[in-house]
């Protein structure tokens, strides 16, 4: 049993990720991270095939849910599942990952992106997307508490006497991850039996885990230094800037921009690989069924590594096998060449461009399934131009954000190729200027995230350095103008800034400038936007027209008077208030004249017709 | 098929000398392993650093567990004959690694084909399969690790006291150790197992299910 046991109080971080999820800990007021007792990485025992139950760092964030007969009694049974029954009949993890490439109505992926995806009801059971007949359908929001069920389980297993509900939790989401799906998330990991939780973002995570195995990162960095951290996981590419700054002679890190949600990972780069081979074979006449093209993926990904870690190979060979037992004569075979390696992975997704190009928005065929927002455009270095240009402040002449240092994570950056790649288009818009960018690196880039998330519980107790963020966008809420009313014509609608940019954890923005009247007993509706670029609206300001894309419309808010203190259908003028919870959550309320009540306002409305 | 025998460090490996190389490297992990599963449950062995210390001392055949042979070697036993020093053992882990190399590598499949009236460059894009998944066995279950360091075809030293289970001496063995020798065989030795865990009622005879799409 490992060492953690010795000590009573561990920092917990979770890596909810999209495509797999890690759970690291770290001992409390502990700053080392290469002692093995006093830091580690949970190996989480998962079914990998029926009756067969192995214990990896990763765990795969699919869940299947078998038929009855699917499986005989026993064959589910988990180390923590007891008596060998198949009581919880559904499998989460590797077991799930491989059936699901063979039975797809039965499969749930991608639990996260449909977290943030603002066109469903995210408490709804919309998964999975096709279901067979007789799936019970799940929400987004109960699969991600399946995964953390699973880990809290593997918890527990290992350190019994430790229970995860008694250790702080610290558990990671995207930067770009709206307040609800933030506030979902919070739910989820409360749902599973953590009571101590903070959530974290990504990035950010990342750059603790750096700031971990650096405890001389301030030879690293100088004042007034701006690092952009790159995070591309499995299925998303979340960006983040911080900057280094001086505080009474103390250098002091302050999250300052984040970028906004790019459903585009590494897993894209094997799919669109296998594609491209799928093209050339059937070009040559071969059919390629689905489980085929699964099989292409996985052969492809191995033929990449290759590729990427070998300059002097030219080829790879490619072979999918058939099912039958027969595999001479039956085996597809194609050729990966570094031509077509450099085509799709360096002029597709790590594309030179220039600081100025946008993302382009038509629609690709190949890279797109049914229901999520897919990134249009799979050039990651033309969306960072994009942020880049975005957050630019009046002061930055250049019209963008100069990076001086990058902090890398996700598997993808493993090659040195693709890495070098990335550094040297943005050098590449930095060389005109006369600056040249330097990569952080030595963190491990699968596991990073979950170990800053367990560094980051250090931190927030006071012990090392703390990176500065608060609320990650502007939020405004929609109110009509009092204009008279044009017939056919909606009034125009004004932004008011009820949650500044930055506000800070347990602070409270109230915004006493507008007071709504709101009758008791009726539900009432705002419209709501957030913003990632428009970083300096004060409280209050009223926006009457803002630029394309500066304004993300997000779900309506609604609020629902209760009568307590009031009569219904009374009209009880409000203002709105808004905090940051201590777990990273943004709340907003309605707070009557006098403080006479408060209502919560949900941030998102709940279809009650499902 | 044409083995020539002459040249014995002939550089041209063909696709059948791999695939024949691929099949005696796995049996003799198979071998190992057999060697070192304990015999029930415990599906993590973590094996010592020296080669031999975990062997476990070979055990009389006629223990409890074999309750059928007791009765044949009755009569052994009374006449006060030494009992064989041999042990059998359970064949679930060599069942589960076959299950294994046939789930990651195609193992059973492939070997079960005829190769005749095949060509070196199809049966080659079939050993890709098995070459790549049975090394992903091998890197996942197993930390292996070469008995010897020094290069092949270099002089070693065989000290007194050798573990002549590790190291074989071959040709004019004769005299007393220190030996001096060619290094032919750096050997294989499995520093750790991390064979997955099975359920109690799981059936290790089944090493691929049949597959049945509706």
């Amino acid at each position: 049993m490992s060492e953690a046991v010795r000590t009573p109080h561990a920092v917990v971080g979770i890596d909810l990720g999209t495509t797999h999820c890690v759970m690291a800990w770290q001992v409390y007021g502990v700053e080392s991270h290469d002692q093995p007792e006093t830091a580690g990485v949970l190996s989480v025992p998962q079914l990998v095939a029926g009756g067969t139950v192995e214990c990896r760092d990763q765990l795969p964030s699919f869940m299947y849910f078998p038929s009855e007969l699917e499986f005989a009694e026993g064959e589910l049974t988990l180390p923590w599942s007891g008596s060998a029954s198949n009581a919880s009949s559904v499998i989460v993890g590797e077991l799930a990952r491989r059936l699901g490439v063979k039975t797809p109505g039965r499969w749930l992926s991608s639990a996260k992106s449909w977290l943030c995806h603002g066109g469903e009801d995210r408490q709804a059971p919309i998964l999975p997307v096709e279901p067979l007949e007789g799936v019970t359908c799940i929400s987004p929001v109960a699969a991600s508490q399946a995964y953390l069920e699973h880990l809290s389980a593997a918890w527990s297993h290992a350190y019994p006497e430790h229970p995860l509900a008694e250790q702080q939790v610290v558990v990671t989401i995207p930067a770009s991850f709206d307040p609800v799906a933030r506030e979902l998330t919070a739910q989820a990991v409360q749902a599973a039996g953590m009571t101590s939780v903070t959530l974290l973002e990504e990035p950010q995570a990342a750059l603790y885990a750096w700031l971990l195995t650096h405890p001389d990162w301030r030879d690293h960095v100088a004042v007034g230094d701006t690092l952009l951290v790159v995070d591309v996981g499995g299925g998303t590419t979340d960006l983040s800037l911080i900057q280094v700054n001086d505080e009474a002679g103390q250098l002091v890190l302050e999250r300052v921009a984040v970028g906004n949600h790019i459903l585009l990972g590494g897993d894209n780069m094997d799919l669109a690989l296998a594609y491209s081979i799928k093209q050339t074979l059937e070009s040559e006449g071969k059919r390629l069924e689905r489980w085929q093209l699964v099989a292409l993926t996985q052969s492809c990904r191995e033929a990449k590594e290759l590729l990427l870690s070998d300059s002097t190979l030219d080829t790879v060979p490619v072979t999918v096998p058939g099912r039958g037992s027969k595999l001479l004569g039956n085996t597809l075979r194609a050729v990966l060449t570094r031509d077509v390696l450099n085509q799709v992975l360096l002029e597709g997704f790590l594309s030179p461009c220039a600081i100025t190009d946008r993302p382009r928005q038509a629609v690709r065929g190949a890279l797109v399934e049914k229901g999520l927002p897919y990134a249009q455009d799979a050039s990651i270095t033309r969306h960072i131009a994009h942020f880049l240009t975005q957050q630019a402040r009046e002061s930055d002449e250049n019209g963008f954000i100069v990076p001086q240092k990058i902090l890398l994570n996700g598997g993808v950056f493993k090659s040195p190729l693709l890495t070098d790649r990335l550094v040297s288009v943005i050098q590449s818009w930095l060389d005109p200027l006369g600056v040249s960018v330097t990569v952080l690196d030595g963190v491990d880039l699968d596991l990073a995230v979950a170990r800053g998330a367990a560094y980051y519980g250090q931190v927030a107790a006071g012990c090392g350095v703390r990176i500065r963020s608060g609320l990650a966008s502007t939020y405004y809420v929609g109110v009509e103008s009092a204009m008279p009313a044009i017939p056919g014509f909606e009034p125009p609608l004004h932004a008011v800034c009820v949650a500044p940019f930055g506000l800070e954890t347990g602070e409270t923005a109230s915004l006493d400038s507008q007071e709504f009247h709101l009758v008791v007993g009726e539900a009432a509706q705002f419209r709501f936007f957030g913003s990632t670029v428009r970083k300096t609206d004060a409280l209050g300001q009223v926006l009457e027209m803002w630029k394309d894309g500066e304004l993300v419309e997000l779900p309506t808010i609604e609020v629902n008077l209760t009568a307590e203190h009031f009569a219904v259908g009374e009209a009880v003028p409000v203002r709105l208030s808004a905090s940051l919870s201590e777990i990273g959550t943004l709340e907003i309320q309605a707070i009557a004249r006098g403080d006479a009540e408060r209502w919560k306002v949900a941030l998102e409305v709940r279809d009650q017709t499902r | 098929m044409e083995i020539n025998l002459a040249i014995p460090h002939s550089l041209t490996l063909d696709v059948v000398h791999i695939a024949l190389l691929l099949v005696i490297g796995v049996l003799v992990v198979l071998v190992l392993v057999l060697a070192r599963r304990k015999p029930k449950d415990e599906a993590l062995i973590q094996a010592s650093t020296s080669p031999r210390s975990d062997l476990e001392a070979p055990k009389p055949i006629a223990t409890a567990e074999q309750s059928d042979a007791k009765q044949a070697t009755t009569e052994q036993a009374t006449t006060e004959q030494p009992a064989a020093a041999l042990r059998e053992l359970s064949p679930d882990a060599a069942l589960q690694l076959l299950g294994l190399l046939q789930q990651e590598a195609r193992f059973i499949d492939f070997l079960n084909e005829d190769l005749t009236g095949y060509s070196d460059a199809d049966i080659g894009g079939v050993a890709r399969v098995v070459h790549e998944g049975g090394k992903r066995v091998l890197s996942s279950y197993f930390v292996l690790e070469p008995i010897r360091s020094e290069a092949e075809e270099a002089c070693v030293n065989v000290k007194s006291g050798f573990d002549a289970q590790a190291v074989r001496l071959i040709g004019n063995v004769k005299g007393e150790p220190p030996y001096h020798g060619v290094l032919t065989h750096r050997g294989w030795c499995v520093r750790e197992v991390k064979l997955p865990q099975l359920a109690l009622g799981h059936r290790t005879e089944i090493i691929a299910p049949a597959e049945v799409e509706l």
